[in-house]
Order: C-alpha cells, then structure tokens, then sequence
C-alpha cells in the first residue's frame, strides 16, 4: 500500500500497518471532536511517525499513485475541522 | 477510516480531476512541464519574501529585548525611588515583551523550516517530471498500445499527485509567510504608535517614564528647597 504524508513524501506499507492506522485515526477523530488541539497535535505525530517508521521511502523517481494521503505534519485543529465539515454524519460517527 | 481518509478524498479528487484532462500523454508531460515552472517559480517568489520577513523579524526581536532591558533599568529606578508600584509596572511590561520576542523567534524557525521543506519538494518534483518523461518512453518502447496506454496513465497519476502535493506545500508556506508579515506589521503599528514603549499604564499608576521623570524633578526641588534652607538659616 503507496501511503503519502501530504507536503512530505510517499512511502509503502504492509497491509498489517493499516490496523493500526485505523486505530490511530480514531484518535485522532476523537481530538478533533473534544477540540482538543493538543491531543490532536500528539496522535497526528504519531501517525506521522508510524508512517515514517514502518514504510519504506519511494524515491524520486518512482511514480505511483497513493491509496492513502495524510495530514501534512503541521495541519492545526482548525484545518482539521474545516476538512471534515461537510463530511456525512453517520461517517463522523463511525 | 476519518480523517485520514477524508484526507485522501479531497487531495485524490483534485488529482483525478486534472487526469481527466489529459487524453494523451503529452499533454501530461506539457502541462507538467509547464505547471512545474510556475511551481519553481512561485517557490522562489516564496523565498524572497520568507528572506524580508526573517530579517524584519530579527530586527524587531533585537528592538523588544532592549525595551524590554530599558524597562529593566527603569525598574531599579523606581525601586530606588522607593516606587514598587512602577517597579511592579515596568516589569509586567518587560515580561510581556519577553513574551512577544520568544514568540517572534520561534516563528522565525517556523520559516526556516518551511523553506527548507519548499527547497526538499521542488527538487523532488524536478526528479519526478523527468523520471515521467523517461519512463513515457521506455514505456511505449516496450508495452503494446493498449498496455503502454495503461501503465503511462498510472505514472501520469502518480505525477499530478507530486504536482498537487507541491502546491500544497507552496499554498502553507505562503499562508505562513503572510501570518508572519502581519504579525511584524502588527509589531510596527505599535511601535509606532508608542504603545510598546510607553504603555505601561496598570489603573492609576500612570506612565513609567513620566512618573520618574517627576520623582526627578521632585527630587531636584528637594535638593534645591534645603540648599536654599542653609542659605537662609546661615544668613
């Protein structure tokens, strides 16, 4: 799986990597709805990080396609609540 | 998933718009030609302006600290006057500078680091333009049609993603450099208008400065009226 940190580069995971992900992007969507901006702050790094760690860099010249694109590292809670305005409830939900 | 996918929607519909666009190759490797030097030039206009504002920056930050080491020194002034009030005053004030100079400095880091970042994205981008023209090639040397159609559209994907990605980048440094601009602004304004330096007004206090600079001449009237005192007694 090609995964893309925004503004940062992209970089391919196992298919294991995507549980934990999901898990971390639960997190990160209770920050944003407890508008906790530093807890937001926390589990976006460490999404970021888990990316980073567990993926292999793709190099300049690969041209691929992402199946998943990340928050840029310095996206504030206020971005992240704009990108999801508008997203449909039963989804915000989970 | 949420947030990240909802990530992934915005940044891949955009994406997947400009492909549709593009029937033939090369109109992709035009266009990312073309989008690319528009991109690099953006990203030195960027450049020039992070440079003028880092240097306002570190001007202001040298002008806060030593209002901030001014109001030091009237500080003891008023102490020594026996003025804690103006003493507590000038201090007050002092930390609040210190304040707006340690959060001036760590935006100039801030803009470091997003140039850094544009300089990193441009030369990447630089590498995937020319990895898509060499790859178009080998690509249709190698693929019949059908397939080279196929295989050229997925590499054309991959580089309106690098594309969108840079503009991105550039959008946020740019959103960056502008929050840096009015903030110096905003700096200059109250300079200018005497608020930073003479704004040290807790109720009934009144101006630091002032108030001393009446303790002086108070003082010096002391002075004065007991020289006169012994000159009149020793008559």
């Amino acid at each position: 799986m090609i995964v893309r940190i925004a503004t940062e580069g992209q970089y391919e995971l196992g298919g294991e990597a995507l549980a934990r992900l999901d898990e971390a992007d639960n997190a990160l969507l209770e920050a944003v709805e407890a508008g906790d901006e530093e807890a937001f702050r926390r589990e976006l790094g460490r999404v970021l990080e888990l990316v980073r760690q567990l993926g292999r860099r793709l190099g300049d010249g690969e041209l691929r396609e992402s199946d998943l694109i990340l928050p840029p590292p310095d996206m504030t809670l206020a971005e992240a609540r704009q990108l999801l305005s508008g997203y449909p409830r039963d989804l915000l939900d989970r | 998933m949420g947030l990240l996918s909802r990530m992934s929607t915005v940044v891949k519909a955009k994406v997947h718009k400009l492909v549709e666009r593009w029937e033939d190759p090369r109109e992709t490797l035009e266009y990312s030609y073309q989008r690319q030097l528009e991109l690099i030039q953006q990203v030195r206009r960027n450049m020039a302006e992070v440079v003028t504002a880092k240097k306002r920056l570190e001007l202001q930050v040298i002008r806060l600290r030593e209002t901030a080491s001014r109001l030091e020194g009237q500080a003891r002034e008023a102490l020594r006057a026996g003025r804690e009030d103006l003493a507590v005053a000038a201090l007050q004030r002092k930390a609040e500078l210190e304040g707006q100079a340690a959060g001036v400095e760590a935006q100039l880091k801030e803009l470091e680091n997003e140039q850094k970042k544009l300089e990193v994205a441009e030369a990447r981008l630089r590498a995937k333009v020319e990895a898509f023209r060499a790859q178009k090639e080998v690509i249709k040397a190698r693929y019949s049609a059908a397939e080279a159609q196929v295989r050229i559209s997925e590499a054309a994907t991959g580089l309106s993603e690098e594309l969108a990605d840079v503009g991105l980048a550039l959008e946020r440094a740019q959103e960056k450099t502008e929050n840096l601009r009015a903030r110096a602004a905003a700096i200059d304004e109250l300079v200018a208008s005497g608020v930073l330096e003479d704004r040290i007004q807790p109720a009934g206090t009144g101006d630091v400065e002032r108030e001393l600079a009446r303790l002086r001449v108070s003082e010096q009237v002391q002075l004065e009226l007991a020289r006169l005192k012994r000159e009149v007694g020793s008559a």
